[in-house]
């Protein structure tokens, strides 16, 4: 009993992951505006959020355009529901700037904005024009309410990073002790193989987890299955090198000289991991995937900490049921070794 | 037997992808996309039983 201290340790972390990645709200956020022109005079406009509070903050509800870093404060016309409102903006026929967003504010939800890019007419861009100052406290509201960072196009995917994210720190872990395998059989403990085909066969399970995952995520995102990137085609090659040292071992007979051997083909199976996953997505500057060249990872919006929270548990709980299920494995491998040797 | 039922199930999830694509954006783009959450959620527990029921299976043939 005191002896699976880990594995009960491993179920409360994973058991608390999965509520706390489900259950914590997305933060308040500016899903879109119905408007693509604004032209001088009067502009109406449909502001859509999203777990915002409009009608309930219906009294002290603002809508604002920034213009470069000025304001305009707009007129109320009405509320739909919580998650829509539609307000008017008188513009003059001179504004200082091409940079436009749609700020919302209620005291629940804090000030959410929605940039999108709009054409302009009957309006001249001057630099230097002034447009009458308005006190709009919003740079003063600090309070945003706690939850995962509200993003567009991700919305609640972003819940995805406490299970995609995971399996391939799983596979990491589980390669490692692999590769750690591999250097003790060189050293003449060949009897250590089979530490290193157990957790490599675990390791490629959580791989193929982290690839399906990852593929159902892109769809619904990026919009498809697959694309041509650093990190998908590294991580595609990762997996059929792996496949490979798992298939291949079977064609050598002698015990000693497949130990040997696949310990020489893991070792380079781990470099190449380590080069495809982790430094060749961060040398170019195509890679669509988070946290690598092209996009940042989800810890710059994570203000408060809350993806931290559940995200950390969850690398660690996943790590330990990979480590449950390589124990398992190596059982089962040690078993066929012995039927074999009778 | 197991061979049958992955080749079936896959085949009628392809089958029905083509035909439905509508269906597919409808389910997965409603309510904040939470729908992807849930099916990246089954696609790991359903993975890691099968591997775990064969891994079981394989060992009750070798003890036997």
């Amino acid at each position: 009993m005191m002896k699976n201290w880990w594995k009960f340790l491993a179920v409360i972390l994973l058991t608390y992951v999965t509520l706390f990645s489900l259950l914590t709200p997305l933060v308040p956020g500016g899903l879109s505006v119905d408007i693509n022109e604004i032209n001088k005079g009067k502009n109406t406009i449909s502001f859509t959020g999203y777990n915002t509070h409009f009608l309930e903050g219906k009294t002290d509800l603002r809508g604002f355009i920034s213009i470069g870093t000025q304001w305009i404060e707009g007129r109320i016309l009405s509320v739909t529901d919580n998650a829509k409102f539609q307000f008017e903006v008188t513009l003059p026929d001179t504004l200082p700037s091409t940079q436009v967003a749609f700020y919302a504010y209620t005291p629940q939800d804090g000030a959410i904005y929605v940039s999108s890019a709009v054409g302009f007419k009957d309006i001249t861009i001057d630099e230097t024009k002034k447009l009458p100052a308005i006190q709009t406290n919003i740079e003063k509201e600090e309070h945003q309410p706690w939850g995962f960072p509200f993003q567009p196009i991700l919305f609640e995917t972003i819940r995805n990073l406490m299970f995609h994210v995971p399996m391939w720190f799983t596979m990491f872990f589980l390669m490692g002790i692999s590769l750690v395998a591999s250097f003790k059989v060189l050293n003449g403990k060949w009897e250590k193989d089979i530490v290193a085909v157990a957790s490599a066969k675990v390791g490629l399970v959580f791989c193929v987890l982290g690839l399906i995952t990852g593929s159902i995520w892109a769809r619904f995102t990026w919009g498809t299955w697959w694309t041509r990137d650093p990190q998908l085609n590294g991580a595609m090659i990762v997996f059929i090198v792996y496949a490979a040292y798992v298939l291949l071992r079977n064609s050598i007979e002698d015990e000693q000289k497949r130990a040997r051997l696949s310990a020489v083909f893991n070792i380079f199976a781990f470099i190449l991991m380590i080069l495809l996953l982790m430094v060749m997505p961060r040398m170019v500057d195509t890679s669509l995937h988070p946290g690598k060249s092209g996009n940042p990872a989800f810890s710059k919006y994570d203000l408060d900490s809350s993806l931290r929270t559940v995200f950390y548990p969850a690398v660690l709980g996943w790590a330990m049921l990979g480590y449950w299920i390589y124990t398992i494995q190596k059982k089962f491998e040690l078993l066929k070794q012995d039927k074999h040797a009778q | 037997m197991l061979n049958k039922i992955i080749c079936t199930v896959a085949f009628l999830l392809t089958y029905h992808l083509g035909f439905s694509q509508s269906v597919l954006e409808e389910t997965f783009y409603r309510s904040g996309k939470i729908n992807v959450v849930i099916a990246v959620i089954l696609v790991i527990l359903v993975g890691l039983f099968v591997y775990l029921f064969r891994l079981n299976k394989k060992i009750d043939q070798l003890k036997k």
